[in-house]
């Protein structure tokens, strides 16, 4: 591992050369999440003068010591004062050849729809475990979250090792169980590193406390883990053919072109597409930027597109390819996080956002409940607040969908309340990818 | 223009910011997904959905260097089409002159609207209460942006600012809720998942959108070196006479005049941030050129805000208390 340079010592001027890798810190409160990335920021040399002095002005007012670390993420009132992470705090680091944007979430029950949203883009989650309490019920939820999102790397932190006189029997229990757990939610890259976040051991300096261990310290996992972006490939997410939701109509000279953010592919000039939910077909003639044309546009590039035919095509559209199209029904079966202070029931009407379409939708009913401790699904007429389960909907509108197993774009919504415009549910077409189970649509 | 600003060999061959109706020459490569071009991509997506889904969207334009690649960005997002969107200008009346006719030039070269709610009319209609000459009118701007937010019945305000800049806002959402009375509850944020924005408001109520939130400052100047854009000529390393005031160099001007005591220095200084004048501090730099302004950013030891913005330096949460009262 080469030396970590302070920030800076090498960019290129126009920014080239870096890619891009987003995580979110998870796991239960007070094991020590805002703490590791406190320390990150610090051993890596990304924080100020001025934010490690006022970080150090409020550790000495609070009476806690030189530099408490964790107090570089917890920026609001009420976090400091309670000593907790209410909210996401994202935090910037780069070395030279990766930037990072880090997601450090809150650990509490209450704060679970938090969680969500900070994992929701990651790429990998940094899931961080007290090794003196071993892993509670919030790690294996946040751990499930994280899975059912479609976050398929882990990078696991035993923390707080010098409470346990760096004992590496306490450190394969922590190991043990949560391979077990990653394998159960079909998650294949899990790395579990032993650490101290408190006093920086083997998170980007190599510790000499624990000799036995040979694996790599969180920052060399972070840089050696397949970056995201266009060409992330997500493990058993398989990927679609062509998608593209259109967004915006963009009219030129009496011509009009689509314009979205692909989100399957590539795309290229010359595809065969069809126009879901309408079903009209057409070719692909060109794809544009504002820079110029493109001869393939990959997944997460904002692109506008041109069609043989000129038919009409608007805003909630999906323009996909013929050779395999997605599903279009009104009748679908989601894995729902609901975050509702009301439980979720069959009856109840909501309101759907999916892509860029929203559509009214009804619950038909409430099919099951994801027990996060043993990991199985278990009956379930109702699903309350922090709950997770498969929900079969009925939408007033036909949505365009895949599973999200295969798209994370196409196979994602989320559920709004209809009075008040409140975000309640993030849901995913499919079942719960665990090990044994299958990927059921209904038709 | 302003800006015959200084732009040295990295300049790229696009000629984006010269170009305001029509396509520049095509380009057939895809371009590298480096992390710039997916934070580009991903602020054009915000700035279509939160046009698509809002009925009165209003972009704010300060003049300043983020500003100044949010416009770029629209352009990239809407063109050939106008925007849908007036630009608004929320003026305290404390200006650096350079960023005012930088703001009034680029307005031009565009031909998009601009609205300038002043923090002056303000005062005068009695909603808020005038400092004092050479005091920061900083904090007063929160309510002449929501009165012209009231006024113009604007439900959603895209603005340029960025998570790395200050803790509080390390916290919020991209698409960030207002009530009524335009506060924000850091408390009670909606969740968003993945990239579903969801910008719906009742009436009165409305959204905050922030294309930006994700770039870092160097991630800023990096984009403004590969697309050449043009900035106000404050941010280059310039002559001029400031005074060191509370840790910062402020910059004589109608408003800012030495007190007793202190030492007027004729020196060579940039801008990191614009602002109210009385309120924003210059950093000693000869860097004339954005490769030059880049290295330094890189090798910065004070944040940006940290170093520049009396503003930010009354507490722990200064702003997050701006910000619960309607701060951008």
């Amino acid at each position: 591992m080469a030396p970590v340079e302070p920030p800076g010592a090498s960019v290129a001027t126009d920014g080239s050369g870096a890619d891009l890798l987003r995580f979110a810190a998870i796991g239960s409160v007070d094991d020590g999440k805002s703490t590791l990335i406190g320390r990150l920021l610090f051993d890596t040399r990304q924080l100020f003068d001025d934010q490690l002095e006022a970080v150090s002005a409020a550790s000495r007012r609070r009476g806690i010591g030189e530099m408490d670390l964790s107090l570089v993420t917890d920026g609001l009132r009420a976090e400091r004062e309670q000593g907790i992470t209410i909210d996401v705090a994202y935090r910037y680091a780069a070395t030279p050849t990766r930037k990072y944007i880090i997601a450090d979430c809150p650990g509490h029950l209450e704060y679970t729809a938090n969680m969500a949203t900070g994992a929701s883009t990651a790429d990998l989650a940094l899931v961080v475990v007290d090794v003196t309490s071993g892993l509670r019920e919030q790690t294996r939820r946040h751990t499930c979250i994280a899975a059912l999102l479609g976050v398929d790397q882990l990078v696991v932190v035993a923390n707080k090792m010098d409470l346990v006189d760096w004992d590496r029997d306490a450190y394969e229990n922590v190991a043990q169980q949560m391979h077990a757990l990653a394998r159960r939610l079909s998650i294949e890259s899990c790395t579990v590193v032993p650490i101290s976040a408190l006093h920086g051991d083997n998170v980007v300096d190599r510790s000499d406390a624990a000799p036995w261990y040979e694996g790599p310290t969180v920052l060399e996992a972070l840089e050696s883990a397949p970056a995201g972006g266009w060409e992330a490939v997500h493990g058993d997410h398989l990927g679609t053919g062509a998608r593209l939701p259109v967004q915006w109509v963009l009219r030129h000279g009496g011509g009009r072109s689509y314009a979205g953010i692909v989100g399957g592919g590539p795309l290229r000039p010359g595809d065969e597409v069809v126009v879901l939910p309408g079903g009209r077909r057409t070719t692909v003639t060109g794809i544009t930027t504002y820079d110029g044309s493109l001869d393939e546009a990959p997944v997460g590039m904002s692109v506008a597109v041109d069609l043989e035919e000129d038919f009409d095509v608007s805003r909630g559209d999906l323009i996909a390819s013929v050779d395999e199209p997605p599903l279009v029904t009104s009748d679908l079966e989601a894995t729902v996080c609901w975050f509702g202070s009301q439980p979720l029931r069959a009856g109840d009407r909501l309101r759907v956002k999916h892509t860029t379409r929203v559509a009214p939708a009804r619950v038909i009913e409430v099919l099951s409940r994801f027990d996060v401790n043993d990991l199985t699904l278990v009956d379930a007429t109702r699903l309350s607040d922090n709950e997770i389960g498969v929900v079969r909907l009925a939408t007033g509108t036909p949505l365009v969908v895949d599973p999200y197993r295969t798209n994370r774009v196409t196979g994602s919504f989320v559920l709004v309340d209809e009075n008040t415009n409140a975000t309640l549910a993030a849901c995913m077409v499919g079942s719960p990818p665990l090990a044994e189970s299958h990927i059921h649509l209904v038709r | 223009m302003t800006g015959d600003v200084p732009n040295d060999d990295m300049t790229p061959t696009d000629t984006a910011t010269a170009t305001a109706l029509s396509r520049p020459s095509s380009r057939s490569s895809v371009r590298h997904a480096d992390h710039l071009a997916l934070l580009e991509s991903h602020a054009i997506f915000v700035l279509r959905e939160v046009a698509a889904e809002s009925e009165r969207p209003v972009l704010l334009f300060s003049g300043g260097k983020d500003s100044a690649v949010l416009l770029h960005l629209a352009v990239k997002a809407f063109r050939p089409g106008r925007f849908p969107f007036p630009i608004m200008h929320i003026d305290t009346g404390h200006n650096f002159p350079e960023v005012v006719a930088y703001r009034d030039a680029r307005v031009a070269e565009l031909s998009e609207r601009l609205i300038v709610a002043r923090v002056q009319d303000s005062i005068e209609r009695g909603r808020v209460t005038d400092p004092g000459p050479g005091q920061s009118r900083n904090r007063l701007q929160a309510t002449t942006l929501l009165d012209a937010i009231s006024e113009h019945r604007f439900d959603a305000a895209i603005g340029g600012a960025r998570r790395d800049e200050d803790k509080a806002r390390a916290k919020e959402r991209v698409l960030s809720f207002r009530d009524a009375l335009g506060q924000w509850d850091p408390k009670r944020q909606r969740p968003e998942l993945w990239h579903l924005y969801q910008g719906r408001v009742l009436p009165g109520e409305h959204v905050r959108a922030f294309p930006l939130s994700d770039w870092t400052e160097l991630d800023i100047w990096q984009y403004i070196a590969r697309e050449n854009i043009e900035l106000a000529r404050i941010y280059f390393a310039h002559r001029r006479r400031v005074v060191e005031r509370d840790g910062m160099l402020l910059a004589l001007s109608e408003w800012v005049t030495p007190e007793p005591g202190e030492l007027v220095e004729d020196t060579s200084v940039r801008f990191r941030t614009v602002g109210d004048a009385t309120c924003t501090g210059a950093v000693r730099s000869q860097a004339t050129t954005l490769r030059e302004i880049i290295a330094e950013v890189a090798t910065a030891r004070t944040s940006e805000r940290g170093a520049t913005r009396a503003d930010d330096r009354f507490s722990e949460t200064a702003m997050e208390d701006r910000k619960r009262e309607g701060y951008f």
